[in-house]
């Protein structure tokens, strides 16, 4: 019955997956990242109904709550080097090295 | 006759012996402590400190004489060395000590009033009295010690004494490096007697003459070989034996009282001293004994041959020292028969070795410390009292009717011919030679004609210098016969080292004695010819092989630098290469690679987020294929 919600996940996983690895726009690589967490939620809430307890869904608040937190930084982050830099390109902050 | 008991003593002179070491001890300290403050009085004090153990000597020696010949074995106990590691540290007076005693004390005393005169002009001189005031306390230590530990202490003191008397003009590099070679070599010596102590102890559980020497008979034969052997080494360091004489002909850099005091009077004779003392051990292991004998008459042949090629008169006389110590050390070999005539050589010998080493040094202070025999020459009217002192101590260690060295000497060669005749015969050849070098010295030092160097204005050394010449020259003639007639010395020494089945009777007309005589005096009229009657050239002639042979000291030098010096500068070599090359090869080469191997791994960091996303995506990708794997295992 939930298998339908589990391979949904799975694609929804693997295309954040390839989205961040393709992807060089810093907003875009996020949005990818977010759609990896949610496919994340959905399999934990998946599971969670499948076993017939209440984990997986608790374990989905906490991401939710850290892909909040995760956003405001990020975006923080993400507005910052656009500013000083004028791009928004991954590649492009490429300083830290070795 | 076994050696008698040993008694423990207190009072009297005996119970104050500790005096003799103390007092030359606290002269050395304040010389050495008190810096320039003492340089006025500095050689008064240390000829004083040097007289008063003298005197404690005598006074030993005389209430030693009031007790029984059997009770003559005096122990007195000082302190623990180690508490409870039987360790006991006492000093033991007894014939032979005592006789060591009179020998160090009043020959040194006699140096001490000697080297006031001949260091006069030496800005040292303070130095120099410290110097042979530690050098008489630590030979004293040596003989009264009454355990191997004290003695071993006193040998290393005499040994570091000679050091610092040898370097004594360490700003010549010559003498530095003589001192330097003689502390050495003596370490070698040090090492074997070092071994023989250890074992000693291994096989007795104390290292007191009074309990080793008792027991000495229960251990096995191949123990008190190796004991005998490993102690003959220490004897062989100190006394410049075969094969470790090297150093004693360099030692002739220091001054040349201390040639007399230490190359000839007392400390090269610490060996015989050693070897007499542990008699026991050497008696009941006959190999040893026979190595020693060997060692003996090797070395007498071998100083005698050096003595003939040698131009500076310092050296031939060092010559005659290894020769002479042979003799002892061949007569200490023999056993009870020899002990008396080993001891009684050695004190003759230090009397008149002490005076013809002194003699030189007068000769050198006349003659601007010139010591090339070839540049003297007809001195015997410049310095009259040098000269008959001189000529007394010669014919002493020739062996002269009825002069000292006539009877010890005469002594150790019939001992010797009576244990064993080709020892014996050699010994006698030895004589020959003797007779034949010594009066090569003596003509060209005294007769012949003047061969001076330029300013040279030979006179006779000061009052302060003749008269110890006299006083040991007087001892070079009437000691010997005084100890040897009537087997007197015998008798005292039984006690310490014990007697002979048989005691043996002066012979005057022996045929060993007779042949003897003839060799001396062949090789004396020889020497005459050569050197009295003859041109004396300025410049030494080449000469046969055997000349060069001699006069490189038997090549002992080179021996020592082929089989010893050359090795050893490989393994040093072979030592760096491996540290350079080996050891820190691997240190270096594993920092190296450490660091080469992170600065390639570094380059993964390339700064590229989406880079390293890849990389988490694979590793996961390959942890979980893993866990499949595993998973369906």
């Amino acid at each position: 019955m939930t298998t339908h919600y589990l391979v949904l996940s799975a694609l929804l996983f693997a295309i954040g997956g390839v989205g961040v690895l393709v992807r060089r726009n810093a907003i875009v690589v996020f949005m990818c990242v977010e759609l990896m967490l949610n496919a994340c939620n959905l399999a934990f809430v998946t599971f969670a109904r499948q076993n017939g307890n209440l984990d997986g869904q608790v374990i989905a608040f906490f991401v939710m709550i850290v892909a909040a937190a995760e956003v405001v930084i990020g975006l923080a982050i993400i507005v910052t080097i656009f500013r000083t830099r004028r791009s928004a390109s991954v590649d492009d902050a490429s300083l830290l090295k070795y | 006759m076994e050696p008698a008991e040993f008694i423990t003593h207190s009072g009297g002179a005996i119970g104050v012996a500790w005096l003799m070491i103390a007092l030359p001890l606290v002269g050395a300290a304040v010389l050495l402590l008190g810096g320039r403050r003492t340089d006025r009085f500095g050689h008064l004090l240390g000829v004083v400190t040097a007289l008063a153990s003298f005197v404690v000597a005598v006074l030993a020696f005389v209430q030693l004489l009031g007790f029984a010949p059997g009770e003559r074995r005096r122990g007195i106990a000082l302190y623990d060395f180690i508490p409870g590691m039987a360790t006991k540290v006492g000093l033991l007076v007894d014939p032979l000590s005592i006789s060591f005693c009179l020998l160090i004390t009043g020959v040194g005393s006699l140096i001490h009033i000697y080297s006031i005169g001949y260091m006069a002009h030496d800005p040292g001189r303070r130095r120099f009295f410290a110097y042979l005031n530690l050098f008489v306390a630590a030979m004293l230590l040596l003989v009264l010690a009454d355990n191997y530990v004290a003695l071993f202490v006193g040998w290393e003191g005499v040994g570091l004494a000679s050091y610092l008397l040898i370097g004594f003009w360490q700003h010549k590099p010559s003498a530095a490096t003589a001192a330097k070679k003689a502390f050495i070599v003596n370490r070698v010596g040090d090492f074997g007697l070092l071994i023989g102590i250890f074992t000693i102890f291994a096989t007795f559980h104390s290292l007191k003459f009074a309990e080793v020497f008792p027991a000495a008979h229960g251990a096995s034969q191949g123990t008190l070989t190796a004991i005998g052997l490993l102690l003959l080494v220490g004897a062989c360091g100190k006394s410049a034996q075969l094969p470790l004489q090297s150093w004693l002909l360099d030692a002739m850099e220091g001054p040349t009282p201390v040639s007399a005091l230490i190359h000839a009077a007392t400390m090269v004779t610490a060996g015989v001293y050693l070897i007499v003392r542990s008699g026991v051990i050497f008696q009941a292991a006959e190999t040893a004994q026979l190595v020693v004998t060997i060692v003996g008459v090797a070395t007498l042949l071998a100083g005698a041959i050096i003595g003939t090629a040698k131009d500076d008169i310092k050296k031939a006389l060092a010559g005659s020292t290894m020769s002479q110590i042979g003799y002892m050390v061949l007569a200490a070999g023999i056993g009870p028969a020899g002990y008396a005539f080993a001891i009684a050589h050695l004190i003759t010998h230090g009397f008149f070795k002490a005076d013809l080493f002194l003699g030189a040094g007068s000769v050198m202070h006349a003659m601007n410390d010139e010591v090339n025999m070839r540049k003297y020459g007809a001195l015997r009217k410049a310095m009259p009292v040098t000269f008959a002192t001189f000529l007394i101590g010669y014919l002493a260690i020739i062996g002269f009717p009825l002069l000292s060295g006539y009877f010890t000497k005469d002594g150790i060669i019939e001992t010797a011919m009576e244990h064993n005749a080709i020892l014996g015969w050699l010994a006698v050849l030895g004589a020959g030679i003797t007779g034949f070098y010594m009066s090569r010295l003596v003509f060209m030092t005294f007769f012949g004609a003047k061969r001076w160097e330029g300013d040279a204005h030979p006179h006779e050394s000061p009052a302060v210098m003749t008269w110890p010449l006299i006083i040991l020259s007087a001892g070079a003639i009437f000691l010997g016969g005084f100890l040897i007639v009537g087997n007197r010395f015998m008798t005292f020494l039984s006690p310490a080292v014990g007697l002979p089945e048989h005691l043996p009777e002066f012979n005057p007309v022996s045929l060993t004695g007779l042949v003897t005589l003839a060799l001396v005096a062949v090789g004396a009229v020889f020497a005459w010819f050569r050197y009295g009657a003859a041109e004396v050239p300025a410049v030494a002639p080449r000469g046969s092989f055997l000349t060069a042979f001699a006069r490189r000291d038997l090549y002992g030098d080179a021996l020592n630098e082929a089989l010893f010096m050359r090795p050893g500068q490989w393994l040093t070599r072979l030592a760096v290469f491996f540290d350079n090359r080996g050891i820190d090869g691997v240190v270096n080469g594993l920092a190296a690679g450490i660091g080469g191997s992170s600065g390639r791994l570094r380059r993964i960091q390339t700064g590229f987020v989406r880079s390293y996303a890849l990389s988490i995506f694979v590793g996961a990708a390959l942890l979980v294929g893993a866990w499949f794997v595993v998973g369906n295992l």
